[in-house]
């Protein structure tokens, strides 16, 4: 019994998103600029890393110039795989506007899950192959070689920074359930965190590195997974061996999403006022 | 009735904390509500705009915590047990779509079949019957942006009934229809119902959809109910009568003392004359006999009370004090 309405439940959720794919794939123009803009942002964004990092002789926070590809392609990947899964959720506020939250309602699954499956953002693609190219340099230029121990951390990194990221994007949808420009206030939070992803921890100050380490643990996404791979040491309150906690930051990251997904929803129906 | 009732709220109460300024008002938007629907009845659930029928909605459905009071939909607390209650109860919220609006409508009947767990040959059957009843085959492969305000109601309506539900809540079915969708519509819920025995709650503001589809009329003010009863009934709460209007042959004195009738009021010297029917059974003929005795009757026609008069003027009569400020 169990079983059967678990299997319908999943073929509920791959007809919606496999509706979703093809009402993309109708507008083929659009769809294709999407993919062409998101490429050249991308290029921008790590051309504009290489730049800053190109001028410093002797790195900046320990980290040269390759070891920073290798920080930028992890934080990248792992957001745009995010994004493009879950990367709906930041709009909320939209959803909540149009009527579609109170539609949820009325459909006899769970909230989150509805809005986690009801879109899916193909356009990222590109971000996702931007950030998988940047990868491959990264390992290729810091002479990694693929090991057991770099295969382990490789997948652990892009795991959790995936999964680090996405709980962003929940906590953030839990968030614009109390802000009523929730988009605008939560993209600080998002793309603020994004931006963190892909800078060295080291050179922070000792309160940003308190927020982005443990509090939002950005650091794990794509920074300690680095120091791992090129077995760098690390500095004060950011010690290479902690990016093996990764795992246990993004649980961290998890349960900070569906306690704020969990409070929003209380405060949409009213229960705190 | 021994059957559990299908709605059943005591005392329900939900409260909103609005900002005005620097100040904070309490607005009660729905008030103590006692509410009863039985299974297989159409209720009509009437009020003004900001009555509570939409908050009222909200809570039955499990969108809104009550503030106090209780509900039970279909035998089960609504927020507690919102997704068993989601696959027993259908609900069109005139002013937000459920249908996937970039979609062919044909997909969105797939989708909520698979969503509500419908089997291949149950999807099968329940889609034809309302596609047939419905008339919506001639777009079915259309895109729902695409479609007229008619065709898309009528789809949306269609929507919330594919998996059967026991309950049907309509919010404003009828808004913004031209005569003929309106006409069509609601012959569609009048057969649903007999088809299938589903229970109706219907908010409106159009008289013509209460008339013809409910038994019974609630009609909500300020978050309380007002009236409940046959329409009927309501019209004669208000004060309001049939009135007869006469054409005489010659001018003449003010028609007074008919018995069972008031005089309303006289044009033209006395030639047109207007008389309330006020007495219980009072008739026409009964009437006109009288009248006859008096003076010679060219020509008569009977007024009925309009329906959204007899509701404005039962909230005239009702002066509630003002939301309290905390």
């Amino acid at each position: 019994m169990a079983d059967t309405v678990l299997a319908g439940d999943l073929r509920a959720y791959r007809i919606v998103l496999g509706s979703r794919i093809r009402s993309q794939r109708a507008y083929r123009f659009g769809f294709r600029l999407d993919l062409v803009s998101s490429v050249l942002v991308g290029l921008v964004e790590l051309a504009e890393v290489l730049v800053v990092y190109a001028g410093l002789s002797r790195g900046l926070g320990g980290l040269d110039v390759a070891a920073v590809v290798l920080v930028f392609a992890l934080a990248d990947l792992g957001f745009s795989l995010a994004d493009m899964v879950v990367g709906h959720c930041d709009n909320l506020s939209t959803y909540i506007r149009a009527g579609t939250v109170d539609v949820f309602y009325l459909r006899p699954q769970p909230l989150l899950l509805q809005l986690v499956t009801s879109d899916i953002s193909l356009r990222r693609l590109a971000r996702v192959a931007v950030g998988l190219a940047a990868l491959v340099a990264g390992v290729a230029v810091n002479d990694l070689i693929l090991d057991a121990r770099t295969v382990v951390v490789l997948v652990m990194a892009v795991v959790c920074s995936t999964l680090t990221f996405a709980a962003m994007f929940v906590w953030a949808a839990g968030a614009q359930f109390f802000l009523v420009s929730g988009a605008e206030a939560t993209n600080a939070f998002v793309y603020g965190g994004r931006y963190a992803a892909s800078q060295p921890a080291s050179v922070w100050s000792r309160p940003l590195q308190a927020v982005f380490v443990f509090l939002f643990p950005m650091a794990f996404t794509a920074y300690l997974p680095t120091l791992l791979l090129l077995d760098l040491p690390g500095s004060g309150w950011v010690p290479g061996w902690l990016g093996w906690l990764s795992p246990v930051m993004t649980l961290w990251a998890w349960l900070m999403a569906l306690l704020g997904w969990r409070f929003g929803v209380r405060h949409y129906q009213g229960g705190g006022g | 009735m021994t059957e559990q009732p299908i709605v059943e709220a005591r005392g329900l109460t939900r409260d909103f904390r609005v900002r005005e300024g620097l100040r904070r008002r309490v607005v009660h938007a729905v008030a103590g509500l006692d509410l009863r629907v039985d299974a297989g009845e159409a209720v009509g659930y009437i009020g003004a705009n900001g009555a509570g029928k939409s908050t009222t909605i909200k809570m039955l459905t499990g969108i809104l915590v009550p503030t106090s009071g209780s509900v039970l939909t279909c035998g089960l607390e609504p927020v507690r047990d919102r997704r068993r209650l989601a696959r027993q109860v259908g609900v069109v919220f005139g002013q937000r779509s459920q249908l996937w609006w970039d979609l062919p409508l044909r997909e969105s009947f797939r989708i909520l079949a698979a969503i509500h767990h419908l089997g291949r040959e149950q999807e099968r059957a329940r889609t034809d019957e309302l596609v047939e009843r419905m008339e919506l085959g001639g777009f079915l492969t259309t895109p729902v942006r695409q479609l007229s305000l008619g065709q898309r109601m009528r789809a949306e309506v269609a929507a919330a009934l594919l998996h059967s539900p026991d309950l049907v809540i309509l919010d404003e079915p009828t808004i913004g229809l031209d005569v003929l969708s309106k006409q069509r519509l609601r012959e569609f819920l009048v057969e649903e119902r007999r088809a299938h025995g589903t229970t109706l709650l219907l908010t409106t503001h159009d008289m013509g959809d209460v008339e013809r589809l409910c038994d019974r009329v609630v009609l909500v003010d300020h978050g309380t109910v007002a009236y409940e009863g046959t329409l009927g009934g309501l019209a004669r709460r208000a004060d309001a009568h049939r009135v007869l209007v006469l054409d005489l042959a010659e001018p003449t004195p003010d028609l007074l003392g008919v018995p069972g009738t008031t005089h309303e009021g006289s044009e033209a010297g006395g030639l047109r004359q207007r008389l309330a029917l006020v007495g219980e059974g009072t008739t026409v003929a009964s009437v006109l006999a009288a009248v006859s005795s008096r003076a010679e009757v060219l020509d008569l026609s009977v007024a009925e009370p309009d329906v959204e008069d007899v509701v404005r003027r039962l909230y005239a009569s009702r002066r509630e004090p003002p939301p309290t400020d905390e």
